[in-house]
């Protein structure tokens, strides 16, 4: 089965002719090429696979491509762009948030999403925002101090 | 602080922050096959026909008749085939890859593919094994290996004993869960075949190849690729894929893609050792512990893999961070139809250092002595010999860091003010450990060798060549840190990519918290003999490992000095728990490190805080248990690691002011060390809460249940 699926991907209007069942991951790393989007388990447990779905943030794993016809889709590799972005990686950078970086595009899409409905997140607003991505190399404090400054040093972008 | 300490950024932080660093599976070549492995559904059976149905064009079967050498992978003991060939000891075990252009048209060949078994009786616990007379999975008896060491003389101190205790522990099998699955990429081309992947050591890999290929080194070259996380698992079991992508490169002349989905990754790679850790301590009257006698036992899976050097560790670190003067020791390493058993950072020490905390702790309670002083009494100190009775010689700061854990957690007032509570229980429990740095006994000497290279360019810039690889521990930002400090040069001008055999000497595995230590110092090293000829345009320097003077190993008796150095921890736990659900609610972690002087501060944090969270799912929320050979636990779903919610606030001191002499600027291991300590804490917190004797990890709340309502047990 084909369908014909209009969408925006990263500012971008697209139209593809695809099987609709196909998951959006699929999609995205083998059509697109954009591999910012890991798969780490296919299940929508380990949220690697992130992606913004009209500011949402889903597990592209879980999601039929056929899901977002007329949405607007926003990927690492189109958020990287951004002013918001460049404020999240500065915080990153600072406080060491980093290791395998396996799990960090979707860690920073998980931050977009929270901080643009709460741009001014306590630390438990941060964890519950994180808690569908998994980290195993950090033990996520560093994560959750980096949001943290990002929602000081962004005042405003949010 | 140090100036070496100052964090920066790290050098692989850009592309991992923007998604632009290429993971294995995130690479896509012209003509690029994929490749899935079928797997036995049996823990041991006699493999009867493979019925395979006639394949579409382009796709193709790899099987064990594929291997030009030897079906052996090549680690401890020469036990372990690449693919089965006769039997399969082990659900999950490999048997043939299909490989092609299409995934979902491999599925369907695979559907279809049908496999006659003959069953044989499998073996699936330590319990079985032991009970086993005759159809042994390894060679004549229900194990791989087994170890004794002891020291003093045990016999004599048990007649002068007052007092006996015993205690038995029980620790569960643990997932490394890397977030990125196991993957490679295999390219033949030009007769050489080049494995890229996501791949703890390089040339482990490279031993595999040449084993399972039988041609010469030059033809053969392995790439680590950026890595989505080891934690041991990608040690020895990399090897595998690396070989079974190999031969399906060399096969179809294309390269060949295998990436494992993280079901597979479960059910068939390698976990932390299952144990069973038994201890007799005889004290004298005013409670000194005169000898100690100490029965290892792990689940070592269906084949041999690392689990004897695993135990090593083990059966090193089981009596603790305590002086003994008197000691038998004894570990066995029992083979089950199991998923192999291996390495995981830590690697024999939490099984060890969960139960003799335990232990020690329970000692006290028996004897009506008070816990803290008990252990402090005790204490390793500098000049005390070791459990194998090799001279400490070096200052250890246990009283320090008992003094600094105290101060930070409030443990000893806490320990006997809990607040009382009808709908909550408090707990606070500590624990005090070591991690030995570098390979067991003299293995740096005898079995490592490493070399480490340094090249200067006209243009002044330097470059490390190492065979250590980045895994998210941050190699290629240290290293160069020790290298730009020693030369005193900008550390941009300081060059270091991910290991590739091709240019890379082999410096050793990136495991045994040896990085820093035995690599970075090599290199610091290098920098001495760099600065030497430094107005020479262009050269290369290179050192080889020495084994410090004053080091002895014997390796037949383990008399000696077991590690070149140790690193020390204390870490405290606090909890809640409700006692209608037993659900345990860590409210705070406590750690006090002494790991020499710290490269990168940042770094170090973030290698302790990973460790605490992974050693706190290993005492509670990681549960993986089997049943009839097979994971229960085989998704994300269900086998579970810790979320940003599950994380308690972490305070933590680094001992700033013992630098160890022969590390670079003073540095010690420190990788694993941070997940050896925390499982003892939490369940003497536990312990703490319930008043009730923990005898095991995970502490489900099913567990806790059944002690809260259980008699006392004395």
């Amino acid at each position: 089965m084909q369908m014909t699926i209009e969408f925006e991907l990263n500012g971008q209007p697209q139209v593809i002719t695809t099987n609709p069942l196909r998951r959006l991951v699929d999609v995205l790393r083998d059509d697109f090429q954009l591999t910012g989007t890991k798969e780490g388990c296919g299940e929508g447990e380990c949220g690697a696979c992130g992606v913004l779905l009209d500011k949402q943030l889903v597990n592209s794993c879980l999601l039929p491509v056929g899901a977002i016809e007329g949405k607007k889709l926003i990927t690492i590799e189109g958020f990287r762009n951004t002013k918001r972005f460049d404020i999240i990686q500065q915080s990153f950078a600072q406080a060491g948030s980093v290791q395998c970086g396996f799990c960090t595009p979707a860690m920073i899409m998980a931050a977009e999403a929270l901080l643009s409905v709460n741009p001014n997140p306590s630390e438990s607003d941060i964890r519950a925002g994180l808690s569908g991505n998994l980290c195993r190399c950090t033990g996520y404090g560093m994560i959750v101090e980096a949001i943290l400054t990002a929602s000081r040093e962004g005042e405003g972008l949010w | 602080m140090d100036r070496i300490s100052t964090p920066i950024k790290r050098f692989d932080f850009d592309d991992k922050i923007s998604g632009q660093a290429r993971y294995c599976a995130d690479i896509i070549l012209p003509g690029m096959l994929y490749a899935r492995t079928v797997r036995a559904d049996r823990p041991r059976a006699r493999i009867g026909a493979i019925g395979i149905p006639s394949l579409p064009s382009g796709y193709y079967i790899i099987d064990h008749r594929d291997i030009p050498g030897k079906n052996t992978v090549p680690i401890v003991y020469d036990d372990q085939p690449f693919f089965a060939r006769d039997t399969v000891n082990y659900i999950g075990e490999p048997l043939l890859l299909v490989v092609g252009p299409d995934k979902e048209v491999i599925l369907q060949i695979i559907d279809s593919i049908r496999i006659d078994y003959l069953d044989l009786d499998p073996i699936l616990s330590i319990e079985a094994a032991d009970k086993r007379q005759d159809d042994f999975i390894f060679g004549d008896q229900p194990w791989f290996v087994e170890y004794h060491y002891s020291k003093g003389d045990l016999e004599q101190a048990i007649q002068n004993a007052c007092h006996v205790v015993e205690d038995e522990y029980e620790t569960g099998y643990q997932e490394q869960l890397y977030l990125e699955p196991q993957s490679v990429l295999a390219v033949f081309a030009d007769e050489q075949i080049t494995v890229y992947g996501s791949i703890q050591c390089p040339y482990y890999v490279e031993e595999a190849l040449l084993q399972a290929l039988g041609w010469p080194q030059d033809r053969i070259r392995v790439v680590q690729l950026p890595t989505g996380g080891g934690f041991g698992g990608k040690e020895e079991f990399p090897s595998i894929l690396a070989v079974h992508a190999a031969l399906a490169s060399i096969k179809t002349g294309q390269p060949v893609q295998l990436v494992y989905d993280r079901q597979e990754d479960i059910i068939c790679s390698t976990k932390r050792h299952p144990a069973v850790i038994k201890y007799k301590s005889y004290l004298d009257q005013e409670g000194h512990i005169l000898g100690r006698r100490i029965e290892c036992k792990t689940d070592a899976g269906a084949y041999a893999g690392l689990s004897s050097v695993v135990l090593q560790r083990l059966i090193l670190s089981a009596s603790g961070v305590y002086n003994i003067d008197n000691l038998e020791v004894n570990g066995r390493a029992y083979a089950t139809n199991k998923m192999v058993s291996g390495a995981f950072r830590g690697f024999g020490g939490p099984q060890a250092f969960f139960a003799i905390e335990m232990h020690m702790e329970n000692i006290a309670r028996r004897l009506n002595l008070d816990p803290w002083q008990f252990r402090q009494k005790h204490f390793l100190h500098q000049d005390d010999t070791s459990s194998t009775g090799g001279i400490l010689k070096n200052d250890i700061r246990l009283d320090q860091m008992a003094g600094e854990i105290d101060a930070m957690s409030g443990y000893r007032l806490k320990r006997h003010n809990q607040p009382q509570s009808p709908d909550k229980l408090f707990g606070i429990g500590c624990s005090f450990f070591f991690h030995g740095c570098g390979f067991t006994g003299s293995g740096e000497r005898d079995l490592i060798k490493s070399r480490v290279r340094l090249r200067k360019y006209r243009d002044n810039k330097v470059q490390i060549f190492v065979s250590s690889t980045e895994l998210g521990q941050g190699v290629l930002t240290t290293l160069r840190k020790i290298v730009a400090e020693s030369l005193h040069i900008p550390i941009d001008q300081v060059v270091h990519y991910y290991p590739d055999t091709a240019s890379s000497p082999d410096s050793g595995p990136t495991v045994a918290s040896r990085t820093i230590m035995i690599v970075g110092r090599l290199l610091q090293d290098c920098c001495e003999d760099m600065k030497v000829r430094w107005e020479e345009p262009e050269f290369e320097v290179f050192r080889d490992y020495k084994y410090p003077v004053g080091l002895s190993w014997d390796k037949e008796k383990f008399v000696g000095h077991a590690y070149p150095e140790y690193s020390w921890g204390a870490n405290v736990v606090e909890v809640e728990i409700d006692p209608l659900t037993c659900v345990v609610d860590v409210k705070g972690i406590y750690a006090v490190y002494d790991i020499g002087t710290p490269i990168d501060i940042k770094i170090v944090q973030g290698q302790i805080e990973g460790g605490l969270v992974q050693g706190l799912g290993y005492g509670c929320i990681e549960i993986l248990n089997t049943a009839g050979g097979k994971v229960v636990q085989n998704n994300l779903t269900n086998y579970i690691i810790p979320t940003a919610m599950d994380c308690p606030p972490i305070k933590c001191k680094i001992i700033d002011d013992n630098p160890y002499p022969d590390g670079p600027f003073g540095a010690r291991g420190l990788g694993e060390l941070p997940v050896v300590g925390v499982a003892p804490a939490l369940a003497l917190a536990v312990q703490n809460a319930i008043g009730k004797k923990i005898n095991k990890i995970p502490l489900t709340p099913e567990y806790i249940m059944e002690l809260m309502h259980s008699a006392d047990d004395d």
